[in-house]
């Protein structure tokens, strides 16, 4: 199938389409095939947009991204870092391709496959579930990781079975000038309990686009904790959506930290879709140099008795610009939410830039929603403080930023990654004293 | 104890500061040896706790005239932090909250840092673990002070002890307590007063910066002195504060005014 587009960008990011395999499986090329043809005719996101006007992704549109081709993983990767011991399964992927070797595979009664390999054991939970959380009629991006959908990373808990250990899913680009189209599926049936840890990682130097969806199903009463680490390669791009139904009773719980990239952008959808739903949603922006994090979410109070709580916290450095818009929508009917959203922003420097808006829709009459934000520098009284105690400028200020950071960092619930990520708090706040 | 012949550590001579652009103090003078134990007394708003910020580095504060030496080194030449390495303190009367850094972090930062300034031994976490325990046992303080954040959610007597759990680790030579009686209920004031006693040796010294007399009951002092307009407008010894106690302070005014 062909179609024309005006978009040369578009146009040749679609181009490598065809070196796609076709699936045994007729829906999952038709699903592909729908989305390939959507692609070609929506407009690619501008500064124009409401939904875009602080991110403006003309830089990513400057630069020609081929399709990764599968490649040898090269010997000394370097993913060590980013593997959570304590997970029970992972997941590698290398460039968009699932490699085996670098993964293990859970034990019981936790299915956590590759997609590509998943579409004969699970096809029809895939072909109800896939594309219909993030669905790509209205989203150029979504539709292209759609068109593009081949590996990916499936995780379904059955009914009743708690996991007690995190399962760990790894996008890694090697290769420079490739874009990718990270697809993942986590599925957690009724009276479920999972930890899945999403990270995405850069060893490459140069430039690549990674374009990720993640869709999430919580099934009744089931509970799902959720970590993102996004660490792309500093010239890189990346654009992600992740979108969660929740069920009755069903809760879900995540912390988002977005460290890498030139430009990110994490869109945050979730959809309370019966009663008595929890969901909070914590996120963490670290930028600095020329970076830019733009974190979009959006809650859907559907249903009474949802409770949301979301913390959503910015440290910007350098000539850094982090972008937070935390829509709340309270549904008529949606009575006795209760709902607090609090945005908290630390500047390191003067050329360091934050735009962060609430975005409250209320439509029913008896609700509890709260909702804040602060912008501010380092507390003065504090750095005092901790220089009497002898700490260097320098030092006093990392410890404070750090401790800005940790709040956040400090809720994710699997040790190694809190451990890793104290690290990286500390070492950027060290670089950004050090220019 | 006052010996003649003991080192001089803090000379100030007609020190005056602004802040904010109000001159608060307006040429205080005073000679702390080695060994002394001070008293600072006097109304709100005297300048007692500007006069101890201003030595420890405060930089709200603004010196327009006058010295300071601290062991014979001019203290205006030398950061907040770069003091406090020398062997000055400061216990704050308003301790700081420091959100998600853990006091136990904290504590070990200052700690290695102000013993690596003086060339000891630093302490890895576990090795001060044992160390702070012991002197958190001295002052009677939870173990869970540890793993809480510097001073978030403390108590306003949890707080006080923070800071002399500081000086307990800090060794300071010479140490500044800003009201760290106010706020205390009498066996947190016993607690806090048995442990800065306990640290008073020959070689330090400690100048107490307090509204009220209630504390010289338990740290005795060898000088009390009256400030009152930003002066130091009289000094005497321990029974000054016995007398302030029962006449208050309007007479060491009208005296000075007289004088």
């Amino acid at each position: 199938m062909t179609t024309a587009t005006a978009n040369p960008w578009l146009a040749s990011l679609l181009a490598g389409h065809a070196s796609v395999p076709a699936r045994p499986h007729d829906w999952v090329n038709r699903l592909r095939g729908e989305a390939l043809e959507r692609a070609h005719a929506l407009t690619l996101p501008t500064v124009r947009q409401e939904d875009w006007r602080f991110t403006d992704l003309s830089p990513l549109y400057e630069l020609a991204f081929r399709p990764a081709a599968p490649a040898a993983v090269p010997p000394g990767l370097g993913l060590e870092p980013v593997i959570a011991p304590e997970a029970e399964a992972r997941l590698v992927f290398i460039d968009g391709q699932f490699v085996p070797a670098l993964s293990a595979l859970a034990a019981g009664g936790v299915g956590v496959t590759n997609l590509g390999a998943a579409f004969d054991a699970h096809g029809d939970l895939l072909r109800a579930r896939l594309a219909q959380l993030a669905p790509f009629a209205d989203d150029a991006f979504r539709a292209i990781n759609t068109a593009y959908l081949a590996d990916g990373a499936l995780v379904l808990v059955a009914r009743g079975t708690a996991v007690k250990a995190p399962l760990q899913l790894i996008f890694a680009t090697t290769q420079a000038d490739v874009a990718t189209h990270p697809r993942c599926l986590v599925v957690a049936e009724q009276g479920a309990e999972v930890t899945v840890v999403e990270d995405y990682v850069g060893l490459q130097a140069g430039a690549a686009c990674v374009n990720a969806v993640t869709e999430i199903v919580v099934g009744p009463n089931a509970h799902v904790r959720h970590v993102r680490r996004q660490q792309e390669s500093p010239a890189s791009f990346h654009i992600a959506t992740c979108a969660v139904r929740l069920e009755r009773d069903a809760s879900y719980r995540s912390v988002a930290v977005a460290a890498g990239a030139r430009l990110s952008r994490y869109n945050l959808d979730v959809v309370q879709a019966g009663e008595g739903t929890s969901c909070q949603l914590d996120g963490l922006a670290l930028v600095r140099d020329r970076q830019l994090a733009d974190t979009h979410s959006f809650v859907d109070h559907a249903h009474p008795h949802g409770t949301s709580r979301q913390l959503h916290k910015c440290v910007v450095g350098g000539h850094a610009h982090a972008v937070f818009n935390g829509r709340i929508m309270v549904r008529h009917g949606a009575q006795q939410t209760d709902s607090a959203q609090e945005s908290r922003n630390l500047l390191l420097s003067r050329r360091a830039h934050v735009d962060t808006k609430p975005q409250l829709e209320i439509f029913a009459d008896d609700v509890k929603c709260s909702h804040g934000a602060t912008v501010g520098q380092l507390d003065a009284e504090e750095l005092f403080y901790l220089r009497s105690r002898g700490l260097s400028e320098p030092v006093a200020r990392g410890l404070l930023t750090y401790g800005f950071a940790a709040e956040i960092v400090d809720r994710i619930p699997v040790p190694s990654i809190v451990a890793g990520l104290h690290r990286t708090v500390l070492q950027a706040t060290h670089d950004e004293e050090a220019a | 104890m006052i010996r003649g012949d003991a080192k001089i550590l803090l000379e100030v001579r007609n020190l005056s500061a602004k802040v904010a652009g109000v001159a608060i103090l307006k040429g205080v003078s005073l000679t702390v040896r080695a060994g002394e134990v001070h008293a600072i007394m006097g109304p709100n708003g005297s300048g007692k706790s500007t006069f101890a910020k201003a030595l420890v580095g405060h930089p709200a504060y603004e010196i327009t005239s006058g010295e300071a030496t601290f062991e014979g080194r001019n203290l205006f030449e030398l950061a907040a932090e770069e003091r406090a390495r020398a062997g000055l303190f400061l216990g704050f009367q308003y301790p700081v909250e420091i959100p998600g850094v853990a006091n136990a972090q904290f504590l070990r930062l200052a700690y290695n840092t102000i013993q690596g300034a003086r060339g000891g031994d630093e302490l890895d976490p576990l090795e001060f673990d044992d160390f702070v325990r012991e002197k958190m046992k001295l002052l009677d303080i939870a173990p869970s002070f540890l793993e809480r954040s510097v001073n978030e959610g403390f108590s306003g007597g949890e707080k006080k002890r923070n800071e002399i759990l500081q000086l307990a680790l800090l060794e300071p030579k010479l140490a500044f307590l800003d009201e760290t009686d106010s706020g205390l209920d009498i066996d947190a004031l016993r607690i806090v007063a048995a442990g800065v006693n306990r640290l008073v040796t020959p070689a330090n010294a400690i100048v107490l910066v307090t509204h009220y007399q209630r504390l010289l009951n338990y740290i005795v002092p060898d000088y009390v002195h009256v400030m009152d307009g930003g002066r130091i407008v009289k000094t005497g010894g321990k029974d000054l504060a016995l007398e302030l106690e029962s006449r208050g302070y309007d007479w060491v005014a009208a005296e000075a005014a007289a004088a």
